[in-house]
Parts: structure tokens; sequence; C-alpha cells
């Protein structure tokens, strides 16, 4: 049997709550933040697909009555008539070879992060042209092509952090609040303590024994990111294990898992989710800073933090490059925050009152529950 | 030439405006206070008493709200669009306010002198010496006992009846021609509340004040006004004095709020029926602890040593005022909080199972909150909430088999089935309420606790509730345990009465006995207090 209710609201294919389509309304309201969003995602899908976009391989080689897609799998020379069984690479001589009995789509960007750009007219780094929109840096690299990688390599480090350490903060949060009494006591103890440990030092030390790669990175900051949500998400559960419908579950015989998630955390979504851009943007504004001191990704890696540090060496003789590792980090950093503004604003229980929604506003039940905002708001 | 009224307002219209709507919350009312008397505006919530009130001193939150028309005339001088400078000088001046919430009222920061004071040097210039002793004749003549002591205290300091008087004293510091009072006995017990009315009696009478008195108890009107004006949704129905509106009530719905207090009695319990829950030397002791072990080093006797027994089909009424354990007694009983002393429910002691073992017998043992904003989770649907006690117990075959006896449930307090699909924000406090009875019905209790489950509702809405209450307990043979601070819904609910105090049963016993013949005094002066608003003279009752 289907719900029905008389005042539907619909988000794309889904049907919302009243006050889901009331936020929602704000965060469009929020004209910066919701222009940020489009544009964050339509960079993000856009660089997902960076093999795609910049690589040094044709994305299809038509070859003597074959199809070849290099971009997805290593073909030897000897396919395309060449006399080494080593994978392709697709310089001039092979080029030439394919272009006899065949052709070649390349992609835009015909460079990939990782290989050097061959037959520059000028020692590296070259300043922008033609064939290298951005120039290319010290090892003769396109920057365009390591600016997609390095964008794409930031958000999903940033993303898969702030996922990783929203649920084990969440948790944390959740247990502490919950049971209160001795294990909040000796768990804050304990944050109190893991909290001062100096993250920076640690890696430092770290990298002298492993070479960390994004993995590691990850699991040694998720080990310290994951305190920044406990004290909003705590706070909130000492809160509401109080509450009445709480109470009432409680009296209903409902298991401590059972009213930790089906009752109180919607009351902590909300704290989280406002957070949720913010611990974002910290995470790749971290991950940028360790690439820049050298103790972040493994050398070779599209960074954009490694780019920044390039800046720094060939200030004076390739300006370039520190411009644009600025640029695309502020422009990064700032659609994340804008996003993260409207988000709050979206569910901050003031704004939504005042705001104009008309679709949104929720109908009374009753003529007398009309009257009440108007004096609840006084009384 | 005749004396221009003390307050004189005529065609008051106010709007508010949220979001692109405007709302009407109060329009064309008219009315009229002379010196020396007093008028009650009498309505339920959301009828726009407390918005007219506070339009007189132009109090409501601007621009958001507006006045389309009207006129507010303050002894012949027109207030509506006055200057801010010009409203200043009468706001807490010439015309005095106090608030409901005496708590809230004051800054908690402040000492009680310094808040008095602040009335006294901005509106009279005094210093600050001359200020103190003024301050210190105010507090005598509220009735504060040892004023000079009490002049350094922070209102957390005081009890509820003393944070009231030290707002009424505040509102009289300048001797106002006008006292406003906005609901100033509905945060404090009877007992207390009582008490505030005689003094406000006495302080009108002599000083010749006028009173504009805002209430929603009819009760109270009756005792303390001279003429009442009834509002409902924005609107004066029915003026005229007290005596003939509550004799000859002109207006339906003057005459539905005055037949809308409590009544009757619940069906007698069958002889020989089952004893459904028995305890005796029942404690609830919160620890007090102190250190950096947090030792335990007393206790907050919350409850102490209360034994009675229920039986199917039977209420016991648990009455007393706040913090006289009444509540932590429910909780207890239901193993919420911790406790000493054999539960007994059903022929078995459920005080020493375990959380697990208990589950099984929770479904018997249900509870209706006293807020029914708070004791719905409000990112759940009506259907899911009362549906998921079914869940929890694995009663039903599947969804489909719950909806039905959802649908049942919510048939059976008064709903239409089809609010099942809706949030608890959109219903009234009653409908709300009915829908905490359907989630504790749905489950077939034996035992349900109400936890003053009718006090955050109008009298209107409490009187249908009760009433499905009593229904309920006849058709299904329930055992009430009744918790209320409010005699008048305990007369009507229950079989027998426990009246508590400070965490100790005072008076036990059946309904009619205890409620015409008390043998304690702490219960003859609280049925003096409910039912008469009488003040108590023999000094049970602490100020």
């Amino acid at each position: 049997m289907k719900p029905r209710s008389p005042n539907d609201h619909k988000f794309l294919w889904w049907r919302v709550r009243p006050i889901t389509a009331r936020r929602l309304a704000n965060f469009r309201a929020h004209k910066r933040g919701y222009w940020s969003l489009w544009l964050f995602l339509f960079l993000f899908t856009f660089t997902l697909f960076a093999e795609l976009i910049a690589n040094d391989r044709p994305l299809l080689v038509w070859y003597d009555g074959g199809l070849y897609a290099p971009v997805l799998r290593d073909y030897s020379e000897q396919t395309f008539g060449g006399d080494l069984p080593t994978p392709a690479e697709y310089d001039k001589t092979l080029q030439e070879q394919i272009g006899k009995k065949g052709w070649m789509i390349w992609p835009l960007i015909p460079y990939s992060y990782k290989s050097p750009v061959k037959n520059l007219p000028k020692p590296a780094p070259t300043p922008p042209s033609w064939q290298n929109w951005l120039g290319t840096d010290y090892q003769a690299r396109d920057v365009l092509a390591r600016v997609i990688y390095g964008f794409r390599i930031s958000v999903l480090f940033g993303l898969v952090l702030t996922i990783l350490s929203s649920i084990v903060g969440v948790a944390a949060g959740a247990v502490q609040g919950y049971f209160g009494g001795r294990v909040d006591l000796y768990f804050q103890r304990f944050m109190e303590i893991w909290d001062s440990v100096p993250v920076l030092y640690l890696l430092i030390i770290l990298s002298a024994f492993i070479q960390p790669d994004f993995w590691w990175l990850l699991g040694i900051m998720l080990l310290f990111s994951w305190m920044g949500l406990v004290g909003v998400v705590r706070a909130e559960f000492l809160r509401a294990r109080n509450f009445d419908y709480v109470r009432a579950a409680r009296a209903m015989g409902a298991s401590s898992p059972a009213i930790m998630f089906r009752h109180i955390l919607p009351n902590a979504l909300v704290a989280t989710i406002s957070f949720m851009p913010f611990i974002t943007s910290g995470s790749i504004g971290a991950l940028t800073a360790l690439d820049y001191l050298g103790f972040g990704l493994p050398p070779g890696s599209a960074s954009l933090g490694e780019l920044a540090k390039q800046g720094k060496e060939f200030a004076t003789i390739a300006p370039w490059l520190g411009i644009t590792a600025f640029v695309i980090v502020a422009i990064m950093l700032s659609l994340l925050v804008f996003i993260g503004e409207a988000v709050r604003d979206a569910f901050d229980p003031r704004k939504s009152a005042i705001s104009s929604a008309p679709a949104a506003e929720p109908q009374p039940a009753l003529p007398t529950a009309a009257a009440a905002p108007a004096s609840g708001a006084i009384t | 030439m005749a004396e221009a009224p003390l307050l004189e307002v005529n065609d008051l219209a106010v709007q508010f405006r949220a979001g692109g709507a405007v709302i009407d919350a109060v329009r064309g009312v008219s009315f009229r206070i002379e010196r020396g008397e007093t008028l009650a505006l009498v309505g339920e919530s959301g009828s726009g008493k407390s918005v007219t009130a506070l339009s007189i001193l132009q109090l409501l939150p601007y621009p958001a709200a507006r006045h389309p028309g009207g006129s507010i005339k303050f002894k012949g001088e027109e207030l509506m669009g006055a200057s801010e400078a010009k409203l200043r000088s009468i706001r807490g001046n010439r015309v005095g306010m106090i608030f409901q919430e005496p708590l809230t009222a004051l800054n908690p920061l402040h000492t009680v002198e310094k808040q008095i004071n602040e009335v006294l040097i901005v509106h009279r210039g005094l210093n600050r010496g001359a200020a103190r002793q003024r301050t210190l004749e105010l507090l005598e003549l509220v009735g504060i006992r040892k004023a000079a002591k009490r002049l350094g205290a922070y209102p957390h300091e005081l009890s509820g009846g003393q944070r009231q008087r030290v707002m009424i004293a505040m509102a009289l510091a300048n001797d106002p021609e006008l006292l406003i009072a906005d609901e100033p006995t509905t945060a404090v017990d009877v007992t207390i509340q009582a008490q505030i009315l005689k003094l406000l009696n006495e302080l009108q009478q002599r000083f010749g004040m006028g009173l504009l008195f805002i209430t929603h108890d009819l009760g109270l009107v009756r005792h303390t006004c001279d003429r009442v004006a009834v509002m409902q949704s924005g609107q004066i129905v029915e003026t005229g004095s007290v005596a003939d509106v509550f004799r000859a009530p002109q207006h339906p719905y003057t005459q539905r709020l005055l037949a809308s207090e409590p009544k009757g009695a619940p069906a007698p319990v069958v002889s020989g029926a089952e004893e459904v829950m028995a305890t005796r030397g029942f404690r609830v002791w919160y620890p007090i602890k102190a250190g950096i072990f947090r030792h335990t080093v007393d206790h907050v006797k919350a409850v102490d040593d209360v034994a009675f027994r229920v039986r199917a089909g039977e209420t016991v009424g648990v009455v007393g005022e706040s913090g006289s354990g009444k509540s932590s007694l429910g909780f207890g009983l239901l193993r919420l909080v911790e406790s000493q002393g054999p539960i007994v429910f059903v022929g078995r002691d459920i005080q020493a199972l375990k959380y697990g073992e208990l589950r099984p017998i929770r479904r018997q043992l249900q509870i209706v909150f006293q807020d029914p904003f708070g004791s719905l989770s409000p990112r759940m649907t009506v259907g899911e909430i009362v549906a998921e006690g079914l869940k929890i117990h694995g009663i039903g075959a599947d969804d489909d088999a719950r909806e039905l006896m959802v649908v049942a449930a919510l048939e059976e307090v008064g709903l239409d089935p089809e609010t099942r699909h809706r949030y608890p924000h959109e219903f009234s406090g009653g409908q709300r309420q009915r829908i905490s009875i359907a989630r504790a019905l749905v489950l077939k209790p034996k035992l349900i606790v109400l936890d003053e489950p009718t006090s955050a509702l109008d009298r209107s809405v409490q009187v249908q509730v009760i009433d499905l209450l009593r229904k309920l307990q006849r058709d299904h043979n329930l055992a009430y345990i009744f918790i209320s601070h409010d005699l008048a819904v305990i007369r009507a609910m229950s079989h027998q009465v426990v009246v508590m105090r400070e965490g100790k049963v005072v008076e036990q016993g059946p309904t009619a006995e205890i409620l015409t013949r008390p043998k304690e005094a702490y219960t003859r002066a609280l049925l003096a207090a409910a039912f008469d608003f009488k003040a108590d003279e023999s000094g049970v009752v602490k100020v």
C-alpha cells in the first residue's frame, strides 16, 4: 500500500518531507552556495574521468581492421607493427606507423600527469603555450594534466576522509553521549590525550620507516580527524537521551542501538551534515600542506601541494607554477566553504522561519495551530 | 467632564508576517479598564490574549508584527504610534507588567537588588542608597520574609513563588496606575498561586491600580476579577461582569468554556478484580556525588517509602506539587530510573529482572507523557510511531497486519486513520496526546502510567482526553497510575488517591474520602487552593 500524504513535496524523483523541502528551498535561496555546488559537482565529475581527458595515449585506435582502446588496456608495440614486445608508447614513430594503416582519437589534452612532454622547445619548466596550456613543470610534465589529476585525488581524499571520520566520530560521540557516566568520563579523558598528539611529527617519523601512499595517509589522518564531530554529536545525544520520546521508546522495550539510531541520531545528523563540507575542505588543506612539506603522497603523484612547492622553488623563473597552484586550491576550498555555508543556512531553524518558502510552509492541522507561531514567539 | 478611563483599547488589530503569509493574530479588540478595576482577558492558547497585552506597551517584535488599525489610550493619551521616548517613560513606570515565567523574565546574572534598583534608577533618578531603601520596602510589601537578606540573592536561589513575588515588586516599583499580569500563576504550584492571587488583590485595593489579568483559567477569574472579556481566535466574543458572564453566558464559546470543567467519576472497579501492580517501601534515591572519585556522599530522596496497589480497571491518582517526586515514582515503577523496593506486576516481582528479561513484560506496562510535543519522535510518521512497539515485540505477522492494528488503535482514540501518514508537528496538542495514547494502547497493556497527560492541554481538550481515558479503561479493563498536580482532573479520573509531598506520602485512600474529609493540614491547604483559590493560613505551605 502506497503511503499518501496531503502535502507531498518532491525533490527530483524522491518524495521528501515538508521540512526537507523547506531546507532544499533554503539551500537554493543561498545563491552563492547553490551555484558553488553545481560548479563543484561539474569539476568533480569532469576530473573523475581524468584518464579520458588528459592522457598520453589515444582514446581509440583503428589499426589494420581492428579497434583498440589504449586508455583501457596496454597493447604491445608489436600489435601496431613495431618490433618490441614491450607496452606501446604512443610517440611520434608509432603514431606515424598507425597513421599508415588506420587512425586514432586523442584526448583533449594529450599528456599524462606522470610522463614528461617530449620535444619541448626550451628546457623545462616552459611557460604556458598552445601545446601546454598551463606550461610545464621542472620535470617537463604538463601542468594542466597534473592539475586535473591533482584536483581529483584531493577531492577524493577529502571526501573519503570526511565520510570515514564522520562514521567513526558519530559512533564515538553517540556512545559517549548516550551512555554518559563512566564511559563518557574515560572516553573524554582519552580524547583529550589523543587530541594533543602532534600529527605532523608523527607523520615525519613514520615517513622515515614507510613510504606513505594514499591509503596510509588516509589511515593516519583518520586516527585524529574523527574527533572533530564527537563534540556536537555527544552534546546532541546527552540532550536527547532524556527526551520523552526516547523514554517512551525505552518504556516500550526498544534496545539501546535501536533508540540511538532511530530516535536520537536523526537529531545529530543536522549538526553532522552542516559540519561535513568544512571537514572536507580541512582535509584537503591538510593533504596539500603535507605534500607541500614533502611528507605526503609518494613522489611522482599528481599533487597540488607538490605543485605549490615547485612554485616556491621556481618563483622567479616559472611564476605560472605557483599561480596555478594557488588559484586551483583557492577555488576548490572556496567552493567547499560556500557550499558549507549554504548547508548550514539550510539547516538553521531560524533561517527557515524567516525566509520565504511558500511551497514549504507546513499546513497546520487545526486552525488554532495557525495562530500558535504568532503568540508562541512572544509568550 | 468625566475623567478619561485608565485604559481604553479600541478596535485593536495585530498582524504577523511569517514568510509570505500574513496571520491576523488579533482583530477588532476593544475594552476599557477603570481605576481600581480588574479586567480578566480569558482565552485558550493561541487566542491572542498575550499579543493583546503586549501591544498595549508596544512590546511586540516589530516590524514582523504590525497594527493595521486601532487605538490604545492610556488616560486619554494615544500610545499607538507614540514615540519610543514616550513609551519608555510609561513602560515600567506608569504601567507595570508581570510575565508568566519568572525564571526567564528575571536576568539570571543580576541580583534581586540590582534588578529592582534598575527600574528605580532609570525612571526616578534615585541614587543607589535611596533605591536600595525602596527595594527593601517593596520586597517586604510583596511578602518576602527576611527581605534584607534576600537582596543579594540571584534568581536561581529563589523558589518559584518568591521569583514571582520579585517580579511583582519590580512591576510595582514606581507605583504604576495599571498593572498587566500575563498568566502570572501558570508556572507555579496551586498553593503558591493562591498566595500570589491574594497578594495581587491586596495590593490592588491598597493602591487603587487598574489590573489587566490574562489567564486561561476560568475558575481563577471567578474568584479574583470584576469583569471578564473572553477571547477566541483573536476576537473578543463576550464582555461583561464576572457575575453575569458566569451566571448566563451568551456566546456559545463561553458556554463551552464554562462547561469544560472535568466532571464525573470513573466507572467503579469490579469486585475481585485482579491485582495488577503492588509495591511497598518503594524508594527512588538519586545519589549526590562528590570528589574526584565521584563517591556518593548523600541522596536526594525523590521517592521515600511509598506503598500502594492497583487493580485491573482501577485508577490510582498520584497528586503533588512540583518536586514532590510523583514523576520519579512513575518512572521508578516502570524501571526507567533506578529504585529500591519490590514492584510486583501481576504476581511477579520485576525489580530484579535484567533489561532483556524485562522486555517481554514492557509490552504490558506503558506510559503516556505530559508534553505532547516532546514525546513523539519528530522524524517519524504517526504510523511508524504507533507501529514501533509492535515491531519491537514482534506482534503481527507482517507490515500489513501491523498497519491494520495501527489503524484500529488510531480509530479507537478518535483519530482519522489516514493521519498515520503525517508527522507529529502537523497536529494540535490534544491530537498528539491521542497519538501517544494510541502508541501505548496498540500493545494491549495491562497498566498505563499517565504522567500529567492533560497538563499541557487547554481545558476543553482536557475534558475530551479524560473522557477518552475513562472509556478506554472501561473497554479494556486497564489499570492506570495517574500522575497529576491538578486535583480537578484527579477527582474525575481516580478511584484511589495518593497525596505526595517532598517524596513522602502525606495521605492516601479512596478519592471521595480524601477530597471531602482530608485528615492532614497539607491536603486541606491543597484542596482550598485548588478549588477555591484560597491561600493557606495555617503555615503548612512555605513561601
